[in-house]
């Protein structure tokens, strides 16, 4: 029974998350419009972009090998399966026992490595310049997560998400010097890895200034739609892995420890995640609203920033946990 | 003090607004521009305000209100639309001009935190632990501004470096139960007068050499010797 | 059955030290065929060995100093080493026949180098650990300078004689440090070292064999010398050499000198592994020839394994057994996922440079079109080096990370800060490994030919596919397996932390803690491959199939002009242009980077000039302060020539009396 339960959630997941991805970029475009003073495309606009790009003939560059063309499914093969492992609504589902952070940034990092190198693949100069300074911000944004991974894992004893998230769900844990510095390194992560501003520009076809976008340049037809839908799932799932970490208010609990999966802890999980999805939307859009990007190389400055506060909120558990 | 335990909302939400304090001391030590320093310190003045008026709750102590509503107006409100007004009068809002890069800055930061917390924790292993990890925090802060006044070459940089430094001693001041309040009015009167005296020293400089970089008074005293 | 384990190993090595190289230089294509045949002969018996359990076995020979007999031996730990060994020099050998029927002049010394890696993975007494440590160096001297004609190939040569001469230095005075009881090891294990002559061995094995493993500071003769070495050579030269060093630090420091040494050995491991990780990492990024790029990330891959090592050695120092054999299994793991991958990768580093004649990054590209075979192996090794999951290097590198983690327990405050920092180093060095993997394979491998010789590649003959063929296999293996590899290593970690990960490892999985699930690489490769059929079942219903060819749009560039036949080269990006962020970063603080740039007044028609320069700091801080010391020392004696008759007699005289203080004071003492 509970095995199934635990597949059914996982379906219900993971169909959730995959409807939803192009949804919230829709929401947190039309926010970002009305908060500037326009009306904005409907929610639904990233979902038709996607069905219209699905239909099209894409056209491959010259000179390009199966690298271009296999890059981005593996890269949205690499954030599905992300998506399969961050909890959304509900904690112990079907993936759970895989769900290790560790993984899920590696998973995030192989979609990243397709996409630079099919840029790499284009041969034109755009890609290239894509592709070495998205590398070289993961060189950065790596080490700061790996330090709030090490954080929570100082805590719960593992690096298992759904450890995490449940051990922080029973509010043992109090309100902590340590997760608000680990979130303030997650959210710099986060920005950086979704290419939002102030980092990159997803709207933007200025080509010095795009990271992501100069990398997806040669791309058309359905390969673009699968990139496009990748970058949207990525988002998603940053913003989930940031709500069941730092917010998991209302998640439906494991099974297993007593609390039966009652429908209503299922409906009060998916209202408290959409509630969350939606807040961290009307965050986001205020940031890049009020925000001007930064200059390529102040952006290792922020990395850094957040590498150090990934270090602190290490160092204020040691004070506050007494591990000596 | 029996009240205040680990795990529960008073020690918790202490420990998380000197946190931010402390926090606001990194962001503080990391702005490039002016008008964003002085903005972050008054933003670190109302949370430290926050924490007075916490403490006072907590403590039952009424005359920690007091401490954090002059910390709020003061430091807050008048201090920093007063720089407002220097930083317009005198035509500074170009960038904060840093001895030292940014990334160095804030790893010696970081460093310095790790060995205020190293040096205070064995020392106070008698008392509370909200005590304890509230004076690592407000020592942290002290070193924190210490460290800004020394990696900024701008007078008036340096002066909100040293006011943080003075909101690290309130820090302080607050968390240790039965302080009284004449030290409180104190420091603040203290850190005005630094404040009007400093202004007068920026005057005096701006009129002189056109430009608040202390590295001109030492060639003043290099060529009077 | 399983007795003859130990006899067949020492038959191998004494037909490729002895008859190997006679019967090559009579029949230089038997150096190959040999090789292949007693390096796959020996990788099934040691296989058979550790499966059945690795107990261990002695065998005395009569070739030993004086007329003593000399012992070699065979456990757990040997195994495992010599298992890695076996096959990548198996695959080695193979692809060693690839060579157009023009067999190498140095030919006859690569069964010697097999031979006296072999040699010294068997030892089992002081002389024999010796003997083979040098063979091993010597032969890999002359394979390194195979291309003697080349100035740059004769100065790495040099440079890494002398390097072999010193770490050999090291490892003889600590040896004789360490057998002062008998040169078995049985004898140096019942006197393990104490105080101050402990800490002598410990110095001694660190600087001088770790130089040999390629850490940092004395590591700065591994990038030219594994470049310069023929393919083959240089595959085994990264691929098991550096761990042929590696297992010389495990024996002399882990076993031999007991488990009663203080927690602060760790500190030399730990800190030389971060520094090398780093370096290692930043220099692969930064390198501009292929076989550099791969051996500076040699030197990052050793880095990690030490800080295995180190991790480990500090758990056992400190009673935390199980953490010591999760740290010790990470560093074991990565050992063979390491050596494995990387004699892939020079394997195709070979190949490239077989196929085009060049091995700079700036003159290749596009090489997945005409060399498609070794292409795909090396981007499967690329995300070996590069730390994907599910690939080989993620799991040795999670099982490194959960071992940091597990770490904190060591010790108060300040180690835990200490632990923080290695955490984050870890994490950036495997990022700019990953970047380094990016830029190698984006640049050489994709894209469009930057020259003549790499529009006119061709690809690898069959010995070397089929040899990249059966690595790509076995790392494949490892990375799906991982529980395999350390149930191989198993009994390894029993003898050396004297605990079991048996609890830990299930089939699928590894985990550090057991009420917590761990990592499960077939799994996640599974919840991979089911997205990409999901992704191409919903593409085949709703999208159209099917795509058009076209010229790249470049933002509008268009197709290149024709009389540019590999487009125009200017516009792609190149390897330097890649490196440039991360240059500019991190170059600066830890290379010395500089960049200049000359540019000409409008008017004036010489080209602009742009030059990059980067300095490692073991290059600037050791090696370039000791040629000084040499360059003073030379001219003092210079001048001593050129003394007077009365100043010679000065000279003497002096020195005459200071010896006799030195004697009388002696006595006084």
């Amino acid at each position: 029974m509970s095995a199934i339960a635990s597949f059914l959630t996982l379906v219900l997941h993971l169909a959730l998350m995959l409807a939803a991805a192009p949804l919230v970029l829709g929401l947190t475009k039309r926010i970002k419009a009305r908060m500037v003073g326009r009306i904005g495309p409907p929610v639904m606009q990233p979902w038709r972009d996607l069905a219209r790009m699905v239909r099209k003939q894409p056209v491959v560059a010259d000179g390009t090998s199966f690298v271009f063309r296999a890059a981005p499914f593996v890269n949205l093969a690499a954030i599905v399966a992300a998506a399969t492992l961050v909890p959304s609504f509900a904690l112990g589902m079907a993936s759970a026992p895989m769900a290790d952070l560790l993984v899920i940034a590696g998973l995030l990092a192989l979609g990243r490595a397709a996409l630079a190198l099919a840029a790499m693949d284009t041969g034109t100069a755009f890609g290239g310049i894509g592709a070495s300074r998205e590398m070289m911000f993961s060189v950065f944004a790596e080490p700061a997560f790996f330090l709030v991974v090490f954080t929570l894992a100082l805590l719960a004893g593992t690096t298992n998400l759904d450890a995490v998230a449940s051990l922080i769900t029973t509010g043992a844990l109090g309100l902590r010097i340590s997760m608000a510095l680990a979130l303030v390194a997650t959210l710099i992560v986060a920005l950086v890895e979704c290419s939002r501003i102030p980092v990159d520009n997803p709207a933007t076809h200025l080509e010095l200034t795009m990271v992501h976008e100069a990398m997806v340049l040669e791309y058309s037809g359905r390969y673009l739609a699968l990139i496009e839908f990748a970058s949207a799932l990525k988002l998603l799932v940053w913003m989930s892995l940031i709500g069941v970490i730092f917010a998991p208010f209302g998640i439906a609990p494991r099974d297993g420890d007593g609390a039966n999966l009652a429908p209503w802890l299922w409906a009060v999980g998916l209202a408290a995640w959409a509630i969350k999805i939606g807040l961290m939307s009307v965050g986001l859009s205020a940031l890049e609203t009020t925000r001007a990007k930064l200059r390529v190389f102040r952006v290792p400055e922020m990395l850094g920033m957040a590498l150090l506060l990934g270090l602190l909120a290490a160092i204020f558990l040691f004070v506050s946990q007494g591990f000596a | 003090m029996e009240r205040i335990v680990f795990g529960t909302l008073p020690y918790d939400l202490a420990h998380l607004l000197g946190g931010v304090t402390l926090l606001l001391s990194f962001a503080l030590l990391s702005q490039r521009r002016i008008a964003a320093t002085i903005n972050t310190y008054a933003c670190q003045a109302a949370v430290l305000a926050l924490a007075a008026c916490w403490q006072g709750y907590v403590q039952n102590a009424p005359h920690l209100y007091v401490t954090g509503i002059i910390t709020f107006a003061a430091k807050g409100m008048i201090i920093p639309v007063a720089l407002h007004r220097l930083v317009r009068r005198l035509k500074l809002a170009g960038g904060v001009d840093a001895a030292l890069g940014i990334f160095p800055g804030m790893a010696l930061g970081v460093a310095m935190v790790a060995l205020s917390i190293m040096v205070v924790l064995p020392t106070t292993v008698q008392s509370q632990a909200l005590t304890r990890e509230d004076l690592a925090l407000a020592l942290s802060v002290v070193m924190l501004g210490l460290l800004m006044m020394i990696t900024r070459k701008s007078a008036l940089t340096q002066v909100i470096g040293f006011m943080s430094l003075e909101n690290g001693l309130i820090l302080a001041a607050v968390s240790v139960d039965g302080m009284p309040l004449v030290v409180e009015l104190s420091v603040a009167v203290l850190v005005l007068v630094a404040f009007v005296v400093f202004g007068a020293f920026f005057l005096r400089l701006r009129a002189q050499f056109d430009s608040l970089d202390v590295t001109h008074l030492d060639r003043v005293g290099s060529a009077h010797r | 059955m399983n007795g003859l384990a130990l006899p067949v190993l020492a038959l191998i090595v004494a037909v490729l030290i002895a008859v190997g190289p006679v019967v090559s230089v009579m029949r230089p294509k038997f150096a190959g065929w040999g090789s292949f045949a007693m390096c796959a002969i020996g990788a099934v018996a040691v296989m058979a060995y550790l499966i059945a359990g690795a107990p261990p076995q002695l065998l005395s020979v009569p070739f030993g100093l004086a007329g003593q007999p000399s012992v070699l031996a065979l456990d757990g730990v040997s195994g495992l080493f010599l298992l890695v060994l076996m096959m990548a020099g198996t695959a080695a050998s193979a692809a060693s026949l690839d060579d157009q029927g023009h067999p190498l002049p140095t030919a006859p010394a690569f069964p010697v180098f097999l031979g006296g890696m072999a040699l010294t993975l068997l030892a089992g007494d002081a002389f024999a650990l010796v003997a083979g440590f040098e063979l091993m160096s010597l032969a890999s001297f002359t394979l390194v300078v195979t291309n003697h004609r080349d100035a740059g190939v004769r100065a790495a040569g040099l440079l890494y004689l002398g390097m072999a001469g010193f770490a050999a230095l090291c490892l003889i005075a600590a040896l004789a440090l360490l057998a002062a009881h008998g040169m078995s090891f049985a004898a140096i294990r019942a006197h393990p070292p104490e105080g101050l002559r402990a800490m002598a061995v410990l110095a001694l094995v660190v600087v001088g064999v770790g130089s040999k493993a390629g850490l940092v500071p004395l590591h700065i003769w591994l990038p030219p010398a594994h470049a310069a070495a023929p393919g083959h050579a240089s595959a085994m030269m990264s691929g098991a050499m550096t761990k042929v060093a590696l297992y010389v630090i495990i024996r002399l420091v882990f076993d031999l000198s007991g488990p009663a040494q203080p927690i602060w050995w760790s500190l030399p491991l730990l800190a030389m592994g971060l520094a090398s990780a780093i370096l290692g990492a930043l220099r692969a990024n930064i390198e501009t020839d292929v076989k550099s790029i791969l051996a500076c990330s040699t030197v990052e891959n050793v880095g990690l394994i030490t800080i295995g090592l180190g991790l480990a050695m500090a758990a056992r120092a400190a009673d935390l057994s199980v953490l010591a054999s999760l740290a010790l299994g990470a560093a074991l793991l990565h050992i063979c996922a390491h050596a494995i991958f990387k004699t892939l990768l020079f394997l195709s580093a070979g190949a490239i440079q077989h196929g085009t004649g060049t091995r700079m990054l700036a003159r290749l590209g596009g090489l997945v079109q005409r060399m498609p075979i070794t292409a795909s192996a090396m981007l499967l090794g690329a995300a070996c080096l590069a730390g994907l999951p599910p690939s080989a290097g993620f799991a040795s590198e999670w099982m490194l990370f959960q071992s940091v983690l597990g770490a904190v327990r060591l010790g108060g405050i300040g180690p835990q800060i200490l632990v923080c920092v290695l955490a984050a180093g870890l994490a950036l060095a495997t990022a700019l490994a990953a970047s380094a993997a990016v830029r190698l394979v984006g640049v050489a491998l994709l894209g469009r030919p930057r020259s003549q010789l790499a529009a006119t590649a061709h690809e690898a003959g069959p010995p070397v596919r089929w040899a990249l063929l059966l690595l790509a296999l076995v790392i494949v293996m490892i990375g799906l397996f991982p529980a395999a590899v350390l149930g191989l290593a198993d009994p390894a970690l029993r003898i050396l932390t004297n605990t079991s990960l048996n609890t830990h490892v299930g089939v699928l999985t590894v985990s550090p803690a057991i009420r917590f699930p761990g990592y499960v690489p077939l799994g996640v490769a599974a919840l991979l491959a089911l997205a990409a059929i999901g992704i191409a079942a919903v593409l085949r219903a709703r999208a159209v199939a099917g795509h058009r060819a076209g010229p790249a749009w470049d933002c509008g560039f268009g197709a290149s002009p024709t009389w540019l036949p590999f487009g125009d080269p200017l516009t792609q990006y190149s390897g330097g242009g890649f490196a440039q962020p991360l240059r500019r970063v991190l170059g600066g603080p830890l290379l010395s980077a500089t960049t200049t740039l000359d540019m000409p007044q409008p008017g004036d028609t010489r080209p602009a000039v742009y030059t990059e320069t980067a300095q490692d700091p073991s290059e600037l801080y050791i090696f370039a302060p000791l040629a000084n010391v040499r360059a003073t020392v030379s001219g003092l004696a210079d001048r001593m020539q050129f003394l007077t008759v009365r100043q010679i007699l000065t000279v003497m005289v002096t020195a005459l009396v200071v010896f006799m203080a030195l004697v009388a004071l002696m006595e006084q003492l």
